[in-house]
């Protein structure tokens, strides 16, 4: 019953992502131009600021996630849907969770194009160990759509909510980004830094299973008023 | 488990949003077969005392009991059997009729067959395929009763029903409300509109503000009743 509420909740999500594109557009062309922006900035006479590439792809895909979050829970606010959700005979953490592999799901297209963009513009060498930069990027997305899911779905009705998600997001976030930061650097070190890179994704992981228990343990009351 | 029960009982509940009284120790019966109208003016507290029913607001104190049972107990298996229909109308804009309902049906387990004749219910058979963006209000109206019907829920709650609908349409509404009383269920229903409510409802509730002010049994003479009771209608 729960995976498939969940399931039933994230391929809505999909049908109505597929007929609109609007939070797909809008989110890859926020995060590609914020790489652009950034490889303006960062990258000089063809030699890029170094391990700049690291900070840079995390920070497109945090800023580009938490606009995601926003468009996606404004959607369940329109005409009030989140509250229907709520009331079906489900579990309601299996409706959080729905949510957040939409976010996850969304996130992981972005990164399909920001990955070889930042490692083109940035001269990264961020293939050098594809499997653990999947791993990497699953792990820190993953924590990052639990608790901007929580976030968003606990602030939707919320006058305030386009100022407070960041707000609240982004410091507890923090480690998160330091894991992705710092695992991507050891990625694309000469030589290959392989252990600190799986140090960092099993950390990351760690971080997840925290955040998604809490995040399980407490959407049903946060969310009911 | 099951949660069938045929008396809903809000006993001395109170809420409160931050320092606002939204609803003050109110106690109410409501039981199968009664079309219970809540009348009052805006902000008496009819959409609070809503969403106490449908527990998604929790009381601050006092107790909400489905048959003998709280609220609190049955959780999502009480769900499967309490129909809303809400002023925000609970349907997703981007996606056609038969989406909405199809989503929603697979939610509360709800076979096709029932979501098609749920359409046609609704007059909108030959506008299934339609996004519900391009629906006026009426007929969003109507899809959002069935929406909230699909499941054939015990208790139905309906606030502003008649919201955006012709006089055709408001009759066939108020004929599936019967049917729905006749049929078992407890009908809530929200309303501002006493003509409408009038010849309809079988129990009276007014609301004001978050208080009880009278709990009778519906008879003629209802405009009169609610301006000498709650003030000018």
């Amino acid at each position: 019953m729960f995976a498939r509420t969940a399931l039933l909740v994230l391929r809505k999500d999909f049908a109505i992502e597929i007929k609109s594109r609007e939070i797909l557009y809008t989110t890859l062309l926020f995060a590609l131009s914020c790489v652009l922006v950034f490889s303006i900035a960062f990258v000089k006479e063809g030699e890029p600021l170094e391990d700049a590439a690291a900070g840079i792809l995390w920070i497109a895909i945090e800023f580009a996630g938490t606009l995601a979050l926003g468009r996606t829970f404004e959607r369940e606010r329109y005409g009030e849907t989140l509250r229907a959700l709520l009331l079906a005979p489900a579990p309601r953490a299996a409706i959080y969770v729905g949510k957040m592999l939409g976010i996850v799901a969304l996130l992981a297209v972005c990164e399909l194009l920001l990955v070889p963009l930042v490692a083109l513009l940035f001269r990264s060498r961020l293939f050098e160990a594809p499997v653990l930069l999947v791993a990497l990027l699953l792990a820190g997305t993953v924590g990052f759509a639990v608790v901007g899911s929580l976030f968003a779905a606990m602030l939707v009705r919320a006058r305030t909510r386009d100022v407070m998600l960041p707000i609240l997001l982004y410091p507890m976030t923090v480690p998160l980004m330091i894991g992705g930061v710092r695992g991507t650097v050891a990625l694309t070190q000469t030589p290959l830094d392989q252990p600190s890179a799986i140090m960092w994704i099993v950390l990351l992981l760690c971080m997840d299973a925290v955040f998604l228990m809490l995040a399980l343990w407490t959407f049903e009351p946060l969310m009911t008023e | 488990m099951t949660a069938d029960f045929d008396a809903v009982s809000l006993i001395d509940v109170s809420r409160h949003f931050g320092r606002r009284r939204a609803i003050a120790r109110l106690s109410l019966t409501a039981r199968a077969g009664d079309i219970l109208g809540l009348l009052g003016p805006n902000g008496a507290g009819k959409s609070t005392l809503i969403g106490l029913l449908a527990t998604l607001v929790a009381p601050t104190s006092g107790e909400v009991r489905f048959g003998d049972q709280p609220a609190r107990a049955l959780g999502a298996v009480l769900r499967r059997r309490l129909g809303l229909l809400a002023h925000e109308l609970h349907l997703y804009p981007e996606l056609s009729a038969r989406q909405n309902l199809r989503f929603f049906g697979e939610l509360y387990g709800v076979g096709a067959g029932r979501v098609e004749a749920a359409l046609a219910r609704a007059g909108l058979d030959e506008r299934g395929d339609d996004d519900v963006s391009g629906f006026s209000r009426g007929m969003r109206q109507r899809l959002a009763l069935e929406r909230a019907l699909l499941h054939d829920p015990r208790l139905v709650l309906l606030d502003e029903p008649f919201t955006g609908l012709d006089d055709r349409a408001v009759g066939v509404v108020s004929e599936r409300v019967r049917e729905l009383a006749a049929g078992g269920a407890i009908v809530v229903l929200a309303t501002h509109d006493l003509d409408l409510a009038e010849g309809l409802i079988t129990r009276v509730v007014l609301l004001r503000d978050g208080r009880l002010v009278a709990d009778e049994a519906a008879a003629t003479g209802l405009r009169a009743r609610y301006r000498r009771v709650v003030g000018s209608a």
